[in-house]
């Protein structure tokens, strides 16, 4: 798997963002060594701007998308399920290809009427020339048989008309609506893989979050796609910052007892919580390291909130920090695992800053405004984290997402829709992130590509916040 | 009328003679007995309770006198000495009949004992309990937006609580961390932390004891107040104090 940062990228294809999307961040320029470096970055970027409009998160994201055309799947018998089935299927397909940012979809309206169920139906010169121009080609055919799916697609070069196959794939399982959801995951994984950089793509990821709908806000698990909402922690109390662990088998969250906030694990292997030490004093926000060996959270177990470290067992309990804080908030850096960023309020209104993992090297990372809630990218560049940049009275400022390039501190607002924004985490392809907004009126997840582009909203019912993405 | 008088004066003379006349002939008459003995003295008797109304599960004291009497009892005792006196202590009201028998006759006493019934079981909280105390003296501390500082205005409350707290030291409390809705859920538990400890340190500088007090920051999870302005803001910016049983 390789990422490429490019800051020189060809402009997005996203011609509604430009004018009011340039915007580039700066350092404050406070000083004439400041001004002079100052000066000398918006010389930098200016060059940057006449070919772009975003810093570039590496991953395809800004680089020319293909056209990707994908006519409806096919019956292939006669079956009455079949209908419920397709429709579960082509959607499900249709969405994840469409929201995962490697590809242009085809508009269907510009489809010629005879689709392909299969390769000889395929007409090349009705999908490769204008209308729909299309680069490339999904089909195929969905039939229940016996109470099984059997599901056939495929991905064909549009504009190779001798040897045009990349992808041909069979599927089958049990016919049911969620075996169809996860056939036509598996299958946009495919096409994404092959059409976006060889990247894993996330349509079998899950999200976790935080849900009030129960009555008190437990930890919840999705499928990426909003599908399969469903109650994991029933503590009855408060239950806060779910983190999955790298493998998939654990959730760490803080969670409210009779007398202190404790670091709380769950398994979902066993599916019931399993034991942690209680430390005492308030043990929030935990973070896992990326080799999934050691735990990360806020512990004022020494007296004041500070970032402290302990092995997944609980043993070898330290603190890193030493500021009588607040510190909160940590995050590895999942690629190098070397390093954590983490908030802290110690010089009045809480900013982002990094550290190595020993606790060495703190180093402030933004310069005003209420900084909260980092999250670093998979390919260890970025951090993504919510900012009111201009905070207190009289400013009325909005919370929103901003995407600082670790090694310049440069920076790029996300979010520019109005609502509190907060708590963004990065999908494990790195191109995209979910956050929480109440920009719709109450508080819900959200899901955008890393660009800031493709916004939607994932859950609907009560109160959802806090959302952590799974590493595969 | 002159005629009337003398009929009258010779009727009188007539009888008179003839009472004397027969005055004359009782003489021959015998000689009256002689004299009884003196009868025995009557027996006298009296009692008396004192105090003459108890609570049931109270005594009172049983006093009695006689006198000329050889056999005194009373009512529900039985035979007692012919003065004394007896602790009782009935669980109704009961009256003591004495009975004095002596030679020269019977007498009788009595006195009534009243037991009222106490009333029911100690009246509900007729005193002020410590948690009524607590609530009543111990005063909140509020902070300001993002600071977990005791503020000049808030000394005066503080100083109120730790005099209050060390004047009645069997006393334990819990002291809650909260936080207005801006801002992040996670640092905010940290702040609301900061905040509860703030209390408790200003306590244990001020003499009250470590092991009585228990902090747990609620962030701004339980706010006091729901509402997006400043006032509401204020109101959750607070170390709350709780009574701990």
């Amino acid at each position: 798997m390789s990422y490429a940062v490019s800051f020189s990228a060809k402009r997005m294809n996203h011609p509604a963002s430009s004018a009011r999307h340039r915007r580039v961040g700066r350092l404050r320029a406070r000083n004439p060594a400041y001004l002079f470096a100052f000066l000398l970055i918006v010389f930098f970027l200016s060059s940057l701007l006449s070919a772009q409009d975003w810093v570039k998160t590496g991953t395809s994201l800004g680089v020319e998308k293909v056209r990707l055309a994908v006519p409806d799947f096919k019956a292939s018998t006669g079956d009455p399920q079949n209908s419920a089935l397709l429709k579960t299927f082509n959607d499900t397909l249709w969405n994840d290809l469409d929201v995962s940012g490697v590809v242009e979809l085809v508009s269907k309206s510009f489809y010629p009427l005879q689709t392909p169920g299969q390769p000889p139906e395929v007409n090349f010169t009705a999908w490769n020339a204008p209308p729909p121009d299309a680069g490339m080609l999904a089909f195929g055919n969905l039939g229940v048989a016996s109470g099984r799916v059997t599901v056939n697609g495929w991905l064909y070069d549009a504009k190779n008309i001798q040897s045009p196959q990349v992808l041909g794939k069979q599927y089958s399982d049990v016919a049911t609506d969620a075996a169809a959801r996860v056939i036509a995951h598996r299958f946009a994984d495919e096409i994404i893989f092959r059409l976006g950089g060889g990247i894993q793509g996330i349509a079998e990821t899950s999200i976790y979050f935080v849900s009030d709908r129960s009555g008190h806000k437990e930890i919840w698990a999705m499928d990426y796609d909003g599908a399969n909402q469903r109650q994991i922690t029933h503590l009855g109390s408060i239950a806060l910052s779910p983190r999955i662990s790298p493998d998939g088998s654990r959730i760490a969250f803080s969670g409210l007892t009779k007398t202190s906030w404790e670091i709380m694990m769950y398994s979902l292997d066993i599916n019931r919580l399993v034991s942690f030490p209680h430390f005492g004093g308030t043990n929030a926000s935990p973070a896992w390291s990326a080799d999934g060996t050691k735990l990360a959270f806020s512990s004022s177990r020494t007296g004041a909130p500070e970032i402290c470290i302990t092995d997944v067992s609980g043993a070898g309990f330290h603190c890193l920090t030493n500021s009588r804080g607040p510190d909160v908030g940590p995050v590895w850096n999942r690629k190098t695992n070397a390093q954590i960023a983490f908030v802290s309020g110690r010089t009045g209104l809480p900013q982002i800053y990094t550290m190595e993992a020993d606790g060495t090297n703190q180093q402030r990372m933004t310069d005003q405004g209420y900084a909260v809630s980092p999250n670093w990218s998979p390919n260890g560049q970025f951090l993504t984290f919510a900012w009111v940049r201009k905070y207190g009275p009289g400013e009325p400022g909005a919370s929103d997402l901003y995407l600082m390039d670790i090694a310049s501190k440069q920076w790029v607002q996300l979010t520019h829709d109005g609502g509190r924004n907060d708590y963004p985490a990065w999908s494990p392809d790195g191109r995209h992130i979910v956050f929480q907004s109440n920009r719709s009126g109450n508080l819900q997840i959200w899901m955008m590509l890393a660009d800031g582009s493709k916004v939607q909203q994932l859950t609907f019912n009560g109160r959802n916040s806090q959302p952590n993405w799974s590493w595969k | 009328m002159k005629q009337q008088r003398i009929k009258w004066f010779a009727l009188v003379v007539t009888l008179g003679a003839m009472m004397m006349l027969g005055a004359c002939k009782k003489k021959a008459a015998p000689a009256p007995p002689p004299p009884p003995p003196p009868p025995p003295p009557a027996p006298t008797a009296s009692i008396s309770v004192s105090p003459s109304s108890i609570q049931a599960g109270q005594s009172a004291s049983l006093t009695w006198q006689t006198s000329n009497a050889t056999d005194v009892t009373i009512d529900g005792i039985g035979a007692v000495q012919p003065n004394g006196s007896q602790s009782v202590s009935p669980t109704d009201s009961t009256t003591y009949h004495l009975t004095a028998k002596g030679a020269g006759g019977t007498q009788e006493a009595t006195a009534r004992l009243t037991v009222t019934q106490p009333p029911p079981p100690p009246p509900p909280a007729p005193t002020v309990t410590d948690e009524e105390l607590f609530s009543q003296n111990v005063k909140d501390i509020y902070f300001d937006y993002d600071k977990s500082d005791i503020r000049a205005d808030q000394q005066g409350s503080m100083q109120a609580d730790a005099q209050f707290l060390n004047q009645h030291a069997n006393i334990n409390l819990t002291i809650e961390g909260h936080c207005d809705e801006r801002g992040s859920t996670e640092y905010n538990i940290a702040l609301g932390d900061k905040r509860a400890n703030a209390v408790k340190d200003a306590l244990v500088a001020a003499g009250v004891s470590a092991s009585r007090i228990k902090t747990i920051s609620y962030g701004k999870e339980r706010p006091f107040c729901t509402e997006s302005n400043e006032a509401c803001w204020q109101q959750n910016r607070r170390g709350h104090f709780v009574y701990q049983k």
